[in-house]
């Protein structure tokens, strides 16, 4: 790891004007993606701007959903009352990733901009382009069983391990953002970037912006919402194929239904198209088939993740069974 | 329930009435008419008792110091730089980055390297403890993507690892076999596999092959694995003047399964007398095969020498897989031909595993089908696939891990083939004498092992039809497996035996690393010198201590156990030369001795007895201390000496995901006696986890495009976490083998033998597929 | 910089680069907290800040300052051993002791995590206000600490029994 500058501060404001004065600097949260990365040099900051001591506060919003302090942990924000009640997926994505150390110290914000698992990508010595653009990817002929079958290019494949992003996409969750030029927001699905030609441009932040918050609209339908990892092994592995879902039924026709998947995307991915074909149709098994495969026509497998194409169909249309089964159980759930 | 219940050996209710008063001198258990050992009767005080383990208190409270926690004054830390290609030479290091930078101490790389000699080879030499032959640092030449080309030396270990960092290397690369797939069409014949030939035969195996009416011919692949202990390899180590005028001793505190062979390899590798190193190593963080030399101590002592201060060297997670070989990759043919009634008329097991040019270590996948099955005909072989990589190594049980599960599962698909209970079929070929050696079998009760596991698992209940039983998207399956892996006493083996008025201390170079030995030895000591074990200590892991033996094969408990008894025998005639015509043991002779209630007594004679107490104060001693070499290990030449057992699981697919989870787990073994219940329990347990990572998550991800292990960390090579692991049953014969040191066998690596299989026909049987390569992912089963 | 180590306060000057797990074993001696991986993939690092579980491994020790930091030399009060460690010893739940440290120190702050009503991956209602114990949920929260040895169900069993926790197996 190469020496650096360490500042800690007291709000977004000071972070802010610590960012615009330091050269090659990054925000610091829990650590767990950035230090690793740093060992690894794929991460070279000449300073770090510690962001820890920002607000963790779960908060209500005057709309009736909840704003949250992008230093809250992993762990708080999986263990509030009020997600557990009201966003289960989000409480149970958390708690479907890491270890229960690592949620202690993650942050919301760091759990949004972790970058990707991909072996190449943490193997200085390998071709990669997140890494340095232009460079090639090793992973399209390499070893990309854990990488995207969706958003992909000829530069890169990699997929966005968060599991919590899978699951505020499918909420349409809110991103606070505060930067040189002020205040703005951004929906989360916005966030990430498909890679195209330059997958080292990862998010939709300007130089020096910090996520200061993320906001929850309301959403009775996620009172029964889920989210299904399936991985290597029974726990603390990152997703194969994940499936965020929630489904609103009116009668026996869908009136509203959101399903985002993890493990499978370059960025957290929302199916919007699955979504699309399932909004006003019948809840029946073909109208969920169909929305999937309206989905996966997207997908450019390759030969080692050419499984998850067919992985991920099950789920989504099991997690839908599941909701709609959960639905006209109503009053239970 | 506890663990101990679970063990049916009903051993455990010693009865005063039928205890032995003392322990006679073990005789000559190794011959066919020699008396099996007195420790190996049941009911001895001591032995088969759940003894909490010794070193409990240290390893819980952080007590226990590690290797790479030791300091010297003065210390330095390390960090190495890793090769990117897989073969060539290096054109340039540019250093000076790393030279400039605060703290670093040194450089170090072949340019600058002290003059060292190649090590020995384990296995090729018998000072050999390295991995491979290759020289260290010593030229331009780069033999596998990951050879340490760099170390650096520096005040602290974040500028170290720094420094290495900015060290840039230029290669001219060369062409490399790195491609399995390509190696394999050069396998070759090695010269030996385990000392022994790299084929057998038994008739003609080909020919009963295709004249037999069942057959099974199928291809069973098995992935490169590390062993990934979770205290990764490190050392602390300084050249140290110990006295005036004596020259300098390399003092090494290591991770070490070997710290006598460590030492001879060293001290070829400096030019030294072996008198000159001193290795300890008196806690190791799991091993498994893995903790031998490699080049990362011999680096460190050279930079310690070139820098002249002491070195701590920590490998990074990373490190491990760069400079310690794993298990090799396998691919193995299973050729099974049965008559009607399920008797095997020819086994044919053949295959190649990668290897190098550099080491000795052919994967030994046919030793467990030596010695299971009656076949008339037999053939078996292995070839190896010369690679550029870091060379493979033994990793625990080499050989028997990935074969049975080759073995097993070609049994399980015969069985499926002639409708017959794989059980069943496994009792039709139960043979006589060892089928390839013709040795009579020191002690096998694999039957009677399968038989009480069976029941116990409810083995009666397995549909014969695969996806029979279903609980909402899980089918379930049940599958079972034969466990095997030989009993070894190897040479070299020697005890000291220091007794004083208040109990004694034995002292051998044995290791520690989990297993329980130290515990368990404690324990066979105290009741073969007739003392409480509080009164006794085990001295281990430490180079000065006399003998040599090795922490691998499952041998450390046999050749501890006859190199204490052969102590024990000098111990005796040395107390009796001492007593004296007033004892009431004079005139005795050794074999009419016994030790009991902390002395001597005559065999049959409660009236003559004297403490040890009372022995040395009449001697005027303080304490008196013997040494003796294990008698040489002759049994093995006499008979055909094996463990066995039979591992039943239960496992649900997840028939929309294809996820497996293992529902239950038993483990019935066959390992002469058990010494100490609760740490065997452990080993089996130990050894079925990593059975359960093989079967089912495990692999080195080696990229055939540049030698290159690509998921050189815990995080991308996935091992069993705790939620991976149900709650494992463990049972044993408790059989006592006649022929061996407290008729016990060691028990280290056979919980892993059979599991790969046990967890490929449980799925087979849960969902109908059957998967013969491993790791058993979902992907494999959508 | 200064941090409240097992009751104690410590100071040091040390790179902003140092790992709270490497400021405890290197500048403090405390060697008990272990490093297995460096990367928070096996929690052999595992102590408390504040009373919850972390990777030290992954934690600057210049972030830390001013914490409440108990390792596995803090868990014994005045030479008593701490119930979960004289369970480990009673139901063997480590072979190597390497992890242990690690497993001690997670446990502990997993029982707090569940005294706190704090829900983990396999609660089945995680609405409920009342959490309830089993062998999964020890199994899943425990699932952060890696034993190569394979000492889990000793491990399990040793907690369980700790927590005087009736665990349905």
């Amino acid at each position: 790891m190469r020496a650096f500058d360490y500042h800690q501060v007291a709000d977004s404001e000071q972070a802010i004007e610590q960012a615009v004065r330091r050269r090659q600097a990054k925000y610091l949260g829990g650590g767990t993606n950035l230090v690793d990365l740093m060992r690894e040099t794929v991460e070279r900051p000449q300073t770090l701007i510690d962001v820890t001591r920002l607000s963790r506060d779960i908060d209500e919003t005057a709309e009736g959903g909840l704003i949250i302090g992008a230093a809250a942990t992993n762990a708080a924000l999986a263990g509030d009352a009020r997600i557990r009640s009201r966003y289960p997926l989000l409480s149970r994505a958390i708690l479907s990733g890491a270890s229960a150390q690592i949620r202690n110290m993650a942050t919301v914000g760091g759990n949004l901009l972790q970058r990707t698992r991909c072996a190449y990508f943490y193997d200085v010595a390998t071709r990669c382009n997140k890494r340095e653009p232009g460079a090639g990817c090793d992973a399209l002929e390499g070893f990309h069983r854990y990488h995207a079958i969706l958003g992909t290019s000829s530069s890169c494949i990699a997929t966005h391990p968060s599991d919590m992003a899978v699951a505020l996409a499918a909420l349409d969750a809110r991103i606070h953002l505060r930067g040189p030029e002020g205040e703005r927001q951004l929906a989360v699905t916005e966030l990430h970037r498909e890679p195209g030609e330059r997958s080292d441009l990862e998010a939709e932040l300007q130089p020096e912006e910090l996520i200061v918050a993320v906001e929850l609209p309301p959403l009775p339908m996620a009172v029964r919402s889920e989210y299904r990892k399936v991985r290597d092994r029974a726990s603390y592995a990152f997703a194969l194929v994940s499936v965020a879902s929630m489904v609103e039924l009116d009668g026996e026709t869908i009136q509203n239904v959101r399903l985002a998947l993890g493990g499978v995307g370059t960025r957290p991915w929302r199916a919007w198209r699955a979504e699309a074909a399932l909004r006003g149709q019948p809840a029946t098994e073909a109208t969920f088939a169909a929305a999937v495969d309206a989905e996966l026509a997207a997908a450019r497998p390759l030969p080692g993740n050419a499984f998850k194409v067919e992985l991920a169909r099950r789920l989504m249309i099991a997690a839908l069974s599941q909701r709609l089964s959960d639905a006209r159980n109503g009053g239970d759930a | 329930m506890s663990a101990l219940d679970k063990g049916r050996s009903g051993d455990n209710e010693r009865s005063g009435d039928n205890q032995p008063a003392g322990v006679a001198l073990a005789g000559d258990y190794w011959r066919p008419e020699g008396r099996p050992d007195p420790l190996s009767e049941k009911g001895r005080i001591g032995i088969g008792a759940p003894l909490s383990r010794v070193d409990g208190a240290e390893k819980v409270t952080g007590g226990a110091r590690f290797a790479g926690e030791f300091i010297f004054d003065g210390m330095v830390y390390a960090a190495l730089v890793y090769s990117a290609i897989a073969n060539g030479r290096i054109l340039a290091i540019d250093r000076r980055e790393a030279e400039a930078m605060d703290g670093v101490v040194l450089v170090m790389t072949h340019e600058n390297a002290p003059r060292l000699n190649t090590p020995p080879v384990f296995l090729r030499s018998p000072n050999g403890a390295a991995g491979d032959d290759h020289p260290i640092m010593q030229t331009d030449r780069v033999h596998w993507n990951g050879q340490p080309v760099a170390l650096v030396l520096a005040e602290t270990q974040e500028q170290a690892d720094a420094a290495a960092e900015s060290i840039r290397v230029d290669y001219a690369a060369e062409p490399a076999m790195i491609d399995f797939e390509l190696a394999k069409a050069q396998a070759r014949q090695p010269d030996n596999v385990l000392g022994g030939p790299a084929e057998i035969t038994v008739g003609d195996a080909d020919a009963a092959f295709e004249a037999a009416v069942h057959r099974i011919d199928a291809t069973y692949t098995t992935p490169r694995h590390n062993h990934n202990a979770i205290e990764p390899h490190a050392l602390t180590l300084a050249w140290v003047n110990e006295s005036e005028g004596e020259g300098e001793t390399l003092r090494i505190h290591d991770a070490s399964q070997c710290v006598d062979l460590a030492v001879a390899s060293l001290a070829e590798v400096f030019g030294i007398d072996a008198a000159q190193i001193h290795i300890t190593s008196p806690f190791v963080g799991g091993g498994f095969g893995g903790k031998t030399l490699w080049q990362h101590q011999i680096l460190a002592a050279a930079a310690a020498k070139l820098a002249d201060r002491p070195v701590r060297l920590a490998l990074s997670r990373k490190g491990v897989y760069r400079v310690v070989g794993g298990r090799a990759c396998t691919e193995q043919r299973m050729a099974l031909g049965a008559d009607e009634n399920g008797r095997l008329q020819a086994l044919i097991h053949s295959g190649v595993a990668a290897m190098t040019r550099h080491n000795n270590l052919p994967e030994p996948f046919f030793q467990a089908t030596k010695c299971l099955y009656a076949a008339d005909h037999i053939r078996l072989s292995i070839d190896v696939a010369d690679m550029h990589m870091l060379a493979n190594t033994f990793m625990r049980a080499p050989g028997e891990s990935v074969s049975t599960f080759a073995l097993e599962s070609a049994l399980d698909e015969l069985a499926d083939q002639l409708s017959m209970d794989p059980l069943e079929l496994r009792a039709r070929n139960e043979p006589e004498r060892d089928p390839t050696s013709g040795l009579a079998f020191s002690s096998r009760h694999l039957l009677e092992a399968a038989r009480s596991g069976a029941e116990r698992f409810g083995w009666s209940e397995r549909s014969a039809t695969p996806g029979r039983r279903r609980e909402g998207e899980w089918q379930i399956g049940l599958g079972c497996a034969t466990a095997t892996y030989p009993y070894m006493r190897m040479p070299g083996a020697a005890a000291r035996i220091t007794l004083t008025p208040d109990g004694a201390t034995v002292g051998i170079a044995a290791h520690e690393m989990g297993m329980g030995t130290a515990t368990v030895q404690t324990q066979v000591a105290a009741a073969r010198l007739g003392l409480p074990v509080e009164k006794v200590a085990f001295h281990y892991g430490d180079s000065r201590l006399t003998g040599s033996v090795l922490a691998g094969g499952s041998q450390q408990t046999a050749a501890i156990g006859g190199a204490v008894i052969a102590a024990q025998r000098a111990l005796v005639a040395e107390l009796l030369a001492l007593v004296g015509q007033d004892s009431p043991l004079s005139g005795l002779a050794p074999d009419e001795i016994e030790c009991r209630n902390e002395g001597l007594g005559a065999i049959g004679d409660g009236s003559r007895f004297e403490s040890y107490r009372q022995i040395l104060a009449r001697a005027g001693r303080s304490e008196l201390s013997v040494e003796a070499d294990a008698a040489g290990s002759e049994e093995l030449a006499n008979w055909s000496m094996h463990s066995f057992g039979t591992i039943f699981c239960e496992a649900g697919v997840n028939g929309v995901t294809g996820e497996v989870r293992i529902r239950r787990l038993l483990g019935s073994f066959d390992c002469g006696r058990i010494l100490n219940p609760k740490t065997a329990t452990s080993q089996f347990r130990g050894g079925m986890i990593m059975g359960l990572g093989l079967a089912l998550m495990e692999e080195t991800l080696f990229d055939p495009r540049s030698g290159r292990v690509m998921n050189p960390s815990l995080a991308d090579y996935h091992v069993p976490v705790q939620m991976d692991v149900p709650e494992i049953e463990v049972m044993w014969t408790d059989i006592p083998d006649p022929h061996t040191p407290m008729g016990a066998h060691g028990i280290g690596e056979i919980g892993i033998t059979g599991v790969g299989a046990a967890v490929a026909n449980a799925v087979y049987n849960a969902c109908g597929k059957r998967v013969r390569d491993l790791p058993i992912t979902l992907d494999k089963l959508l | 910089m200064q941090w409240t180590i097992n009751g104690q306060v410590r100071e040091a000057e040390v790179d902003f680069r140092t790992s709270l797990l490497d400021l405890l074993r290197e500048q403090f001696q405390l060697s008990g907290t272990k490093k297995g991986c460096n990367q928070g993939a096996c929690g052999a690092c595992t102590v408390l800040v504040d009373g919850e579980r972390i990777n030290a491994c992954l934690a600057l020790a210049v972030q830390y300052q001013g914490r409440e930091i108990t390792t596995v030399e803090g868990l014994a009060e005045r030479g008593t051993l701490h119930p979960v460690q004289a369970a480990f010893i009673e139901h063997d739940g480590f072979q190597c002791g390497y992890c242990t440290p690690g497993q001690l120190c997670s446990a502990v702050g997993m029982a707090g995590e569940f005294e706190r009503g704090l829900p983990s991956a396999v609660t089945q209602d995680l609405a409920a206000a009342d959490l309830e114990w089993s062998r999964d949920e020890l199994r899943e929260r425990m699932s952060g600490n890696l034993c190569r040895c394979g000492a889990y169900n000793g491990i399990a069993d040793a907690i369980a029994a700790s927590l005087g926790k009736e665990v349905v197996r």
